[in-house]
């Protein structure tokens, strides 16, 4: 991040280090996911495993984990796929002095995720979920170099930014309402907020998280822009892990907000819309890595619009395709990076007839592509199939829901034949470069373990899968303990029916690809309304207004900034004077003549730097307004604010004269300046009248007290003011000093950079 | 600014001044004073100097560069805080390692410790600052009066006519004042 240049890093050779240290993180990944996987058993008993540890007592926040099959899920997928992705990074990237820092973000990355998936703080939650959005921020930028990349990179950062604060608000809403932050907790008390009258507030906000970051319509197209990060970031974060959070925090409150009308259809609809939108718009892309990303966001979509099923085979299907979905795209995803780094492209038109040349990656782009496919006896099979029986059972409108996954699938089918059979079929071998070949073992092992996993859970889907995860998944969606069998053969029924139609529906898609993507491409150039439009509208929007205030409150003018301050100022003092309700105070007019006497210097001197034309006399004058306060202190007894008061009147006289000393005599007949004339006095009064007003109130002695007491003995100072201000508040003091420090070296900077600048051109 | 009034009180004055502004930091925890008002005191003492003998010889007098004078202070409150925070286990904490309980109950021995560290580093930040902004600002006005003074002819022209308009040249003058 330091290093701007791309060439500086081509030329810098890797670092020295010890070999093989660019395979730990795979290793501890690997470690990670056995250890989760010692959980299994346990969790799909039905158990359900908690820890937590105090972190704001004050607030009841803690550091709560818990373990059930949703969190396990997650947990295997993130630490398991991560360990794939952790070797294939080696591998990817061997050489490349960028691999420390891109392995030590995905590190940071998978350790977010985990957060977010184990906590059961909803403010640990957030905290992780943030984690995730600046990791990913930064490995979506991690071709820094590239304009390009950071620009998806911010992109990506205020459409999951603004979702997460969004999402803050929900969560601190559901705190309030229920009285907790447990999640496990709120879950139980589901009909209460289904019945509060906070309950539309909390469900907008929260939506709002898990539709950014999850990529659902209208916020869809910052995934697709993602894909500027590196192959082995899109497949682990932008497919597997991260776009899923949103997902996972729907599962996650399901019991606790689920199953209203408004969530239903709200779920339903947006799911459905970004379903169909994002799979049209895969078939579209000529990159492969850009139609994975487009059938990710109809992923993501299919999943969203089950969880608004309200109906168990629903989430049967969407706990499934979970699973199904991501063991299928995260080897997809690194396969396209093989072909991209071995035959030197990912334009589907640029490779042909690689069969011969990379017969591995040919075997494992098909296996992973018939399970995304769902051809049986793939996993992805038993994932369509659930699906079509989930559309025709969910609660709002099964033929709508029915018939949007059909095409979806079809067209997943197309894209699936296109990433799979297009690059590597045909007698003529077309690739950029010359020798294409199968990668080194770091990068097919990953992939190839993923796909082999859809086929083997595909055929004993309910030993290896169904009880061990789904079952446990569908419970903590639901709430309820929920029993479940996944079966490959389902028997003849309309879900298998719907299948041959995908297939049938799929195949013409996939041989009308080219035509349909000239169509798309056709509407795309013919102004077709696009939702980054909005993002980009907004955006500007924001610049605009920034730009406009910034001119009108900060002119460069001291006297616009003067006249602002003390507007503001005068408005907030008379605000509170005005609506305070304090009783008034006695006013004791009782005062010596010698009060009167410093009173009245200090007004006539006042007067005397208003009206004055000589800058020598205005300073002199403002001095002695300066003394008198101080003498004012003296008198009653404040000796350390008189000093204080003092001195700063000094420096002040000093500084101001350097200043004004050397700028022309005030010209005669100047207008008066009323206005500033009548800020002044209303700010002046204000104040006035707002320190007598204090002094009606409680003043609160208690602390007062507290440091006449323990002054000297505790502290072993007898003067309060300074023991305050060195011990019993020094940190306040330290952010003091700190600003001190702060402002000098910008007023030093301010003051020498032009000239620095003349003299060093 | 040359008087030779001036110069001469400040001979006497300045070294005064100074030690009396560490008198005022070391009596500040029990009598009116500390490193706050010590360092004002000392910052007097530069400005004094500084308008007598110029800027150049009130930076030599100084010796370090003021700004380094102001995080070597910054760093002493660091410093003392981390002290109590090994010390006692918090931040900040006063810590008097030449203080002993007596047997009824009081304490006995020279107050000295992370609290007057502190205290040094408040001195050294508000001298370390004030000093670097005055030092500052009389060069950039020194620098502006060297300049030949056209700025004002190029821009608007004419007697100014409000005094926002005599500032708002100045200011121009000041800021573009290097490269011209």
């Amino acid at each position: 991040m330091t290093d701007p240049s791309p060439a500086a890093h081509q030329a810098r050779s890797a670092p020295p280090g010890i070999p093989g240290l660019r395979f730990l993180p795979a290793l501890v990944a690997a470690l990670a996911a056995a250890w989760f996987l010692g959980f299994v058993p346990a969790v799909a008993r039905g158990e359900v495993l908690t820890w937590a540890v105090p972190w704001v007592p004050g607030l009841g926040i803690e550091l709560a984990v818990l373990i059930d099959g949703l969190a396990l899920a997650f947990a295997l997928m993130i630490t398991g796929i991560g360990a794939g992705v952790f070797l294939y990074t080696a591998s990817y990237f061997k050489g490349d002095p960028r691999l420390t820092r891109l392995q030590a973000l995905l590190m940071l990355f998978a350790v977010s995720m985990l957060g977010l998936v184990l906590a059961d703080d909803a403010i640990t939650l957030f905290v992780f979920w943030e984690g995730t959005t600046v990791t990913s921020f930064l490995l979506i930028g991690f071709d820094h170099a590239k304009k390009e990349a950071r620009d998806k990179a911010l992109q990506a950062l205020l459409v999951t930014g603004l979702g997460g604060l969004a999402l803050l608000a929900g969560l601190l809403l559901l705190g309030l309402e229920t009285g907790t932050f447990r999640l496990s907790e709120m879950a139980l008390m589901g009909d209460v907020l289904r019945a509060s009258d906070l309950y539309l507030g909390i469900l907008v906000l929260v939506l709002l998280g898990a539709f950014t970051k999850s990529a659902q319509f209208p916020f869809h197209f910052w995934l697709p822009n993602a894909m500027a990060a590196p192959t082995p970031v899109s497949a682990y974060l932008h497919s597997a892990t991260m776009v899923k959070a949103g997902v996972y925090l729907l599962a996650r409150l399901s019991p606790a907000l689920g199953g209203t009308e408004v969530w239903i259809w709200t779920l339903t609809l947006v799911g459905a819309v970004t379903m169909l939108l994002a799979s049209v718009w895969a078939l579209r892309q000529t990159d492969l890595k850009l139609m994975l990303a487009y059938t990710t966001v109809m992923a993501l979509g299919a999943l969203v619009m089950f969880l608004g099923g309200g109906h168990p085979a629903a989430v049967k299907a969407a706990a499934t395709f979970l699973i199904v979905h991501a063991l299928y795209k995260a080897s997809l995803f690194l396969l396209v990076g093989v072909l991209d780094k071995k035959a030197g492209s990912r334009e589907v038109d640029a490779l042909r007839g690689l069969a011969g040349a990379m017969p591995l990656t040919a075997t494992l782009t098909a296996l992973a592509a018939l399970s995304m496919a769902g051809f049986p006896p793939f996993l992805g099979f038993i994932g369509k199939e659930l699906k079509y029986e989930g559309a025709l059972a969910v609660a709002s409108e099964p033929v709508f829901v029915a018939g949007a996954a059909v095409l979806a699938n079809a067209l997943m089918v197309a894209c699936a034949g296109l990433v799979a059979v297009r690059p590597f079929v045909g007698r003529t071998r077309r690739a950029p470069k010359d020798r294409p070949a199968d990668p080194p073992v770091g990068m097919w092992l990953p992939p190839a373990v993923l796909a082999v996993l859809g086929l083997a859970f595909g055929v004993f889907p309910d030993l290896l899968l169904g009880r061990t995860l789904i079952e446990p998944i569908a419970t903590a969606i639901l709430g309820e303990p929920f029993a479940l069998t996944l079966k490959l053969w389902h028997g003849i029924n309309l879900p298998l029916l719907l299948s041959l139609l995908t297939f049938a529906l799929g195949l013409t898609l996939y041989l009308l690809a080219p035509r349909v993507r000239r169509a798309l491409a056709g509407a795309e150039a013919g102004g077709l309304p696009a939702a980054e439009g909005g993002y980009d509208a907004a955006l500007s929007a924001t610049k605009g207004v920034a730009a406009w205030q910034t001119r009108v409150i900060q002119g460069g003018r001291i006297t616009v900034y003067l006249r602002v301050t003390f507007a503001l100022l005068a408005l907030l003092i008379w605000g509170a004077v005005l609506t305070g309700t304090g009783p008034w105070p006695a006013f004791d007019i009782d005062v010596p003549l010698l009060h009167w006497a410093i009173v009245g210097l200090i007004a006539v001197s006042a007067v005397a730097i208003v009206l004055t034309r000589s800058r020598l006399a205005a300073i002199c004058a403002l001095g002695a307004v300066g003394a008198g306060v101080a003498i004012l202190f003296v008198l009653y007894g404040a000796i350390d604010v008189a000093m204080t008061q003092l001195l700063i009147e000094i420096l002040v006289v000093v500084f101001i004269a350097i200043a004004l000393l050397r700028l022309p005599r005030i010209p005669a007949g100047l207008p008066r300046r009323w206005g500033d004339a009548a800020l002044a006095a209303a700010l002046g009064l204000g104040v006035a009248v707002a320190l007598v007003a204090v002094l009606g109130g409680d003043l609160g002695r208690e602390l007062t007290a507290y440091f006449e007491a323990n002054s000297a003995p505790e502290a072993l100072g007898r003067n309060i003011v300074n023991v305050i201000l060195v011990d019993f508040r020094a940190l306040d003091t330290l952010g003091e000093i700190a600003v001190v420090v702060i402002a000098a070296v910008a007023a030093i900077a301010a003051l020498t950079a032009r000239r620095t600048k003349g003299r060093r051109p | 600014m040359n008087s030779l009034i001036l110069t001469t009180a400040t001979r006497a004055l300045a070294p005064l001044l100074l030690v009396f502004s560490v008198y005022i930091l070391l009596r500040g925890h029990n009598e009116p004073g500390g490193g706050f008002i010590g360092g004002l005191v000392a910052a007097t003492a530069f400005a004094l100097l500084e308008k007598a003998e110029g800027v150049a010889r009130a930076r030599r007098l100084l010796r370090l560069r003021p700004l380094t004078v102001a995080a070597l202070g910054l760093g002493a409150a660091l410093l003392a805080g981390l002290w109590g925070a090994v010390a006692k286990g918090h931040v900040l904490a006063g810590v008097w390692p030449l203080i002993e309980k007596t047997a009824d109950g009081g304490k006995s021995g020279l107050p000295v410790g992370s609290v007057l560290l502190f205290d040094v580093g408040v001195y050294l930040v508000v001298v370390g600052a004030v000093c670097g902004v005055l030092f500052a600002l009389e060069e950039a006005a020194t620098a502006l009066e060297c300049e030949p003074d056209e700025g004002g002819a190029g821009r608007g022209g004419g007697a100014p006519k409000t005094i926002d308009q005599t500032m708002d040249r100045t200011i121009d003058r000041t800021v573009d004042g290097g490269d011209r």
